[in-house]
């Protein structure tokens, strides 16, 4: 039986052992894929320029990949996003991601060059990878930060929503090393390029066989459907909750998203029901939008869809509930049965853009 | 083929109230479920049992009360349930829960034989951090296979595994070697309903309860807050905007004339928007 005392709260006290305390700069691990970075990638850029502005540390960015020549002309991106210098890492086996080549680079490096904070993208991959690293490091990993701060005593203060996303908490890891973090796509902005910012390399060997990695890549099949992937970089952004009362209603709003060449979505409810498929939900376990325009119809809002369509320029929200949250954080809102005002906004759309665009 | 599936009893998120004035949450009466993500892995290691024999056993790690979780899984069809469960276990972050839950996948290893297979789901509808999953397959050397759509092919004699897993921008097709870990996406699966005979012999079933101990666990310091890199200093509610919405005016209204109201208050918020729709709309 366990008889010995409990452990006290003592790890609340920032006492970092001492082979921590050469860990210095802040890194982003940055995705690279199918010839692209990521665009989580360069907001995450972004987000560490400020971190290590304020720490007074240079900025690195992390590039893994197949073929070294895409890799030096990403890294010119990744200087332009904001980057001091870029550790990179090419050769053939790290061409297509695969967890266990990843984890073990990403590893190496941060056992050989030590840095203090380590942010990734929290896509599929980053997920993927940071719980792997950050076990292997046996250090704190903090998931879906929509804040990332340096407190006075110079530790990363990481916000996420906790308890299904109606409340938020600030995590830190005071005593371990690195500090990691991941960010979903579009929570932080995209910082301005900077054409010219040049910046360092340092080549860095994988040091690995392909025999010796288990896992292999049979194939990689493209999805068709682009919209969908698309849904958090729109300019216009249309969704439905559970005011639309049936899965058959989802046709107003995609009506409305298509009259305005926008995308359409929906909010955690109708994943749950059935009604349409995850890839399209919006909100803190889904996608995270920063369009121009977003159209709420029939959403109430709680905090978890709030923190996924904050950083909208305009939203305007369609509730017959004039007490629902959403009007709490909407710019313009309708009291008015979604089901009944999206085919009138529909139309009314219509007439105005068809009209303009003839006449232009 | 012995199969262990990871679950975790959560609150159904969908019935979490945060109190008005106190901002602190309100969880007395919330009903807790198995988290939704879970089931998926459950029905396909049920799946893989009935076509190549052998056993599930479902895992566990919570409060005493998380035994409803296990009965939940038994009654779907799952064979054994073990419960985790130890004071020192209280306050862990995803590395500690890895610790525990890796030791526990252990000693099942050793009790009913090793485990080919470990399912979790694909992340926790209360922590969502997707991070235990990976943090299990690390620490028992097991290969990673998160985010997986359908299991293509399981050949036990080579001990070779191929799947189909989301990936970014499109879905990655991958063979590795058993023992391996896998987390299921959602709606990968339908998820059975148990049959009366699985149900009936749930409610009876003996539970294996372990405590850290028991489990294999010798030291401590791995465990719960001790454990724990990650410290939470601060938990609040959001910050309430200041300003709230403009309505647009609705009484006495057809919705045509509050469209149009709504589309004129639009463009005199942000000005911008008329061109930018007037592009989009003409597809530029």
């Amino acid at each position: 039986m366990s008889t010995a005392p409990l452990p006290s709260r003592a790890g609340m006290k920032k006492e970092l052992p001492e082979r921590f305390k050469a860990y210095k700069h802040v890194w982003v691990f940055v995705e690279y894929e199918h010839g692209q970075v990521h665009p989580v990638s360069l907001e995450l850029l972004g987000e560490g320029r400020k971190l290590a502005d304020q720490l007074g540390v240079e900025l690195a960015g992390v590039l893994l990949g197949g073929d070294k020549a895409a890799l030096q002309a990403a890294a010119v991106d990744v200087w332009e996003h904001g980057a001091d210098l870029v550790y990179l890492c090419a050769d053939p086996i790290l061409e297509h991601y695969r967890n266990e080549p990843y984890t073990r680079v990403m590893t190496d490096l941060v056992n050989t060059y030590q840095p203090e904070i380590v942010l990734l993208g929290a896509t599929v991959l980053g997920r993927d990878l940071a719980g792997s690293v950050a076990t292997t490091l046996l250090t704190g990993l903090t998931a879906d930060c929509t804040e990332l701060a340096i407190d006075d005593e110079r530790s990363l203060a990481a916000t996420r929503p906790t308890f299904g996303g109606s409340l938020l908490c600030t995590i830190h890891t005071l005593n371990f090393r690195p500090q990691m973090a991941t960010v979903r796509p579009r929570v932080m902005a995209m910082p301005p390029r900077q054409p010219g910012r040049g910046g360092r390399v340092v080549d860095h060997p994988a040091g690995l066989h392909e025999h010796d990695i288990i896992t292999k890549v049979l194939r990689f099949v493209q999805d068709r459907d682009s919209n969908k992937a698309q849904l958090a970089y729109a300019d216009i952004v249309v969704a439905g909750g559970l005011g639309l009362r049936s899965p058959e209603n989802l046709q107003h709003v995609r009506a409305l998203a298509a009259v305005l060449g926008g995308v359409w979505g929906g909010s955690r409810p109708l994943v749950q029901k059935g009604w349409m498929e995850a890839d399209r939900q919006i909100g803190q376990t889904g996608k995270t939008i920063r369009p121009k325009l977003y159209i709420a119809a029939g959403i109430s809002g709680a905090i978890q869809h709030r923190v996924g369509v904050e950083g909208a320029d305009t939203i305007v929200a369609i509730n017959t509930d004039r007490n629902a949250p959403i009007f709490d954080f909407a710019h313009l809102g309708v009291v008015a049965d979604a089901i009944e005002m999206l085919p009138a906004l529909t139309e009314a759309f219509r007439k105005r853009l068809s009209v303009n665009r003839l006449a232009g | 083929m012995h199969i262990v599936v990871c679950i975790k009893q959560v609150p159904d998120s969908a019935q979490i109230r945060v109190h008005p004035v106190t901002n602190t949450i309100m969880r007395q009466g919330v009903p807790t479920i198995i988290n939704p993500y879970d089931l998926f892995a459950l029905e396909e290691a049920l799946r893989w049992r009935d076509r190549l024999g052998g056993e599930v056993t479902v895992l566990t790690m919570g409060p005493p009360m998380a035994e409803d979780s296990l009965r939940k899984a038994l009654g779907i069809g799952a064979d054994r349930g073990v419960l985790l469960t130890d004071r020192f276990f209280a306050g862990s972050d995803t590395l500690a829960t890895s610790f525990a839950l890796a030791q526990a996948v252990r000693k099942i290893g050793e009790t009913w034989g090793t485990p080919q297979l470990v399912f979790t789901g694909k992340q926790t509808i209360d922590g969502d951090t997707a991070q235990v999953g990976p943090g299990i397959a690390r620490r028992l050397g097991l290969n990673q296979l998160t985010y997986v759509a359908a299991i293509q092919d399981l050949d036990e004699k080579a001990g070779t595994i191929t799947v189909s897993r989301r990936a970014e921008g499109g879905v990655q097709e991958l063979r590795t070697q058993l023992p391996a870990l896998i987390t299921m996406l959602e709606a990968s699966n339908e998820v059975r309903r148990g049959s009366i005979a699985d149900v009936l012999r749930a409610a009876r079933a003996e539970l294996i309860t372990w405590n850290a101990q028991a489990a294999g666990i010798t030291d401590m310091g791995n465990c719960g807050l001790r454990g724990s890199p990650t410290v939470v200093k601060r938990v609040f509610a959001p910050k309430a905007k200041a300003v709230k919405a403009v309505q647009v005016d609705v009484k006495d209204k057809d919705h045509d004339t509050i469209a149009e109201d709504l589309i004129l208050k639009l463009y005199a918020t942000q000005p911008a928007l008329e061109d930018e729709l007037l592009r989009m709309a003409a597809g530029y």
